[in-house]
């Protein structure tokens, strides 16, 4: 006893209101570990924000466009000669015969606005190549405006349009072949008469994608319908087998080395690069079965197959959490081993499952590569049918469409890719929400 | 079989259960080496000894709740009623409703208090009405001696009674299927003493209708409610008889110093 007390390290003297200087390195170092702390979660939230100042800031403008308001009159004897107003004559003039009509009406525009431009030309380039489309199809819809007049709302061109955001200006019409400083020109005065006008860009939401040509009618309706059907499909496969999969290997399956190798491979599937799911949908789905390219069937299978590990991963994982005492608390009861599955531990770890199946979805939501290879990335001007015939039929998906977009020459495009970020980070969100608003509902505690 | 069973007046009546020369391996571990013992109808039996014995190993084969556990391999003769329970006709699921069990945590489901009690009823199809199914599990909430304090709130959570209600709600579960062999392992060592008394009290009163066996570490719980004592050492059974006799003249040197507090 008194050998210890004597060997022992002696005892610091002084008073515990001054710090020794062993105490005050430990609280530096605590307080230096605290500092870099804070730093690192500084550092990765300003990155965060940066992120996203960058693409809100590119993203949003394309969330409104400039429409341009015009009459056009729509004359009897160039549109139907026969005057029969028979559908099949009126679809005779062809989309290049509406031309005239609109050039016509913008050149009597610009004269009611009684302002001269210098070096005006083509006056009818300040719309969308898509306005004469865009009139054909009034007219065969509704013939009985042939002979009169029409007041349409024409999508302005890109650069009108980009010009309106103050992307375009009057020094980089210059050397712009697609737009004149006296087209903008004409642009500013028009807006000084109350004829152009920014509103919210439907289209965007809910249109077909566009050609090159014409950014200004290019829209995510196409790939947000494929995504979303990518996505039932991927629910209705991944999550039946996945727990059903994770119910057997949890509950059911036996410990030996048959399941192990089972297991291991489960966690590898889910490390695989997603674009190796890429390359087997091709040479399986599309090359053996023969499924169609570009469609919803083939690219839901591809992220079932992707989505599957991640499912079964956290369905285990959520099963697990389920305490043992459960189960041999139904079990004493006299439960078999399925009843005790499917009364106690299936509905204990059902948000559990949940929040693992939203997190995987929203994972294959997000996913671009296998989809590039097997076609998904092709120009859709249609839309596909309702389900279960749309699944067959070409799609675009969300992600795919950024890429797509962004690999166009047009600057308007890049505008484009932002802004379909911002909604598929706005359905991201959505479903990550979702799953946090499930988990903290249904959490159990015992 | 060098352990007969020894408790003088099980040789007069059929005993409930009986275990002979019953083995006990998991994986290589020997746990219960060559046990037998009967267990008698309308009876509180205890088992005693010190942690690890295999007091609570032996318990759960009486239900086979040991097939539950991969590695667990059990050996020798247990007949309930004179059938083999590990006749290959014999589905473990029956067996477990005639033989019901309370484990040593309190372990309701995360249910209301009723789905609790009428689980049991319910899977075993024992209810042909509504009104059946309120008669039993009002009826197996009372012998649980618990249904005063949840008779008004028998749609709250199990999950939400105290320790010692908890317990009882899950001995009013494993009664709630009419079972004729009611095994509870340390039923108690999760329970305050006021909640143990209760539960002993309980325990007393079942046992005009069961044959309890009850796996205990307090040497008191057994002298209080038991009136057979087994008494295991390091996986053997040591002594086995009349509770009084154990306590008051054990045959046995083993026994002995583990009564006095000497070994344990």
């Amino acid at each position: 006893m008194t050998d210890a007390t004597q060997d022992a390290t002696p005892r610091a003297d002084g008073s515990i209101l001054t710090a020794d200087p062993r105490t005050a390195r430990r609280n530096a170092a605590e307080r230096r570990f605290r500092a870099y702390g804070l730093a690192a979660i500084v550092a990765a939230l300003s990155m965060l924000f940066l992120l996203l100042v960058s693409i809100l800031s590119q993203g949003l403008p394309a969330f409104t466009q400039t429409t341009v308001e015009l009459e056009v009159a729509l004359p009897a004897e160039t549109l139907d000669p026969r005057g029969e107003r028979d559908p099949d004559d009126i679809a005779q003039i062809l989309t290049f015969g509406y031309v005239p009509l609109i050039e016509a009406a913008m050149e009597r525009r610009v004269a009611d606005l009684g302002v001269t431009i210098e070096g005006l030309e083509d006056p009818a380039a300040l719309l969308s190549k898509s306005a004469p489309a865009q009139v054909r199809n009034h007219v065969l819809a509704n013939p009985e405006v042939i002979g009169g007049t029409y007041v349409f709302r024409f999508l302005a061109t890109s650069r009108v349009d980009q010009f309106l955001k103050n992307e375009v200006t009057l020094e980089s019409a210059e050397r712009d072949s697609r737009i004149s400083v006296a087209q903008l020109r004409l642009a500013e005065a028009l807006r000084e008469a109350g004829a152009l006008e920014r509103g919210f860009n439907w289209g965007f939401v809910t249109g077909p994608d566009a050609s090159d040509q014409r950014p200004e009618a290019a829209g995510l309706g196409v790939a947000i319908l494929g995504s979303a059907y990518m996505m039932l499909i991927v629910l209705f496969l991944a999550l039946p087998i996945g727990v059903a999969a994770s119910i057997y290997l949890e509950e059911f399956a036996p410990q030996n080395r048959f399941t192990d190798v089972i297991e291991v491979n489960i966690s590898n599937l889910a490390a695989v690069p997603s674009i190796v799911f890429g390359i087997l949908g091709l040479a399986i789905f599309i090359n053996f079965v023969g499924l169609p390219q570009s469609a919803p069937i083939v690219g839901g299978l591809v992220l079932t197959l992707m989505t599957l590990p991640t499912i079964i991963i956290s369905t285990r994982a959520a099963l697990k959490s389920v305490p043992p005492s459960i189960r041999t608390a139904a079990l004493g009861v006299g439960a078999s081993k399925m009843q005790t599955v499917f009364h106690h531990v299936l509905p204990l770890a059902g948000p559990g499952i949940l929040t693992g199946t939203i997190i995987g979805l929203a994972q294959a939501l997000g996913e671009t590569a296998p989809l590039l290879l097997i076609g998904m990335v092709a120009f859709v001007g249609e839309y596909p049918d309702a389900p279960p015939e749309g699944f067959f039929d070409p799609a675009s998906a969300l992600p795919v469409q950024i890429y797509n977009w962004t690999q166009r020459a047009d600057p308007a495009f890049a505008e484009r890719a932002s802004g379909a970020i911002i909604v598929l980070l706005v359905f991201l969100a959505i479903m990550n929400i979702a799953a946090v608003l499930l988990r903290r509902r249904f959490e159990r505690r015992w | 079989m060098k352990d007969s069973p020894t408790a003088a007046d099980t040789a007069t009546t059929e005993p409930k259960i009986a275990a002979r020369g019953v083995d006990v391996f998991y994986g290589e571990t020997h746990a219960i080496k060559d046990v037998s013992v009967d267990i008698r109808d309308k009876a509180v039996t205890a088992f005693i000894g010190p942690s690890g014995c295999g007091k609570s190993t032996f318990l759960r084969c009486f239900n086979r709740m040991n097939d539950t556990i991969d590695n667990c391999r059990v050996t020798g003769g247990i007949a309930l009623d004179g059938e083999n329970i590990h006749d290959r006709r014999v589905d473990p699921v029956q067996l477990r409703a005639k033989v019901g069990m309370v484990f040593q945590k309190p372990n309701p489901f995360p249910k209301s208090i009723y789905d609790n009690v009428a689980y049991g009823p319910r899977i075993h199809g024992l209810a042909q009405s509504r009104g059946d199914l309120d008669e039993i599990v009002e009826k197996a909430l009372r012998r649980g001696a618990i249904w005063n304090e949840v008779k008004d709130r028998l749609h709250a959570s199990g999950t939400g009674l105290s320790g010692g209600q908890q317990q009882r709600l899950c001995i009013a579960r494993a009664i709630a299927t009419e079972p004729e062999v009611l095994l509870m392992d340390e039923p108690c060592s999760a329970l305050d003493p006021i909640a143990t008394g209760q539960v002993e009290e309980l325990i007393d009163e079942l046992k005009a209708d069961y044959s309890v066996v009850i796996v205990t570490h307090s040497m008191q719980q057994a002298a209080r409610v038991s009136q057979e004592t087994a008494f295991f050492h390091l996986g053997t059974l040591v002594e086995f008889g009349k509770t009084d006799e154990i306590f008051t003249n054990p045959r046995e040197k083993l026994t002995e110093s583990y009564i006095t507090g000497r070994i344990g």
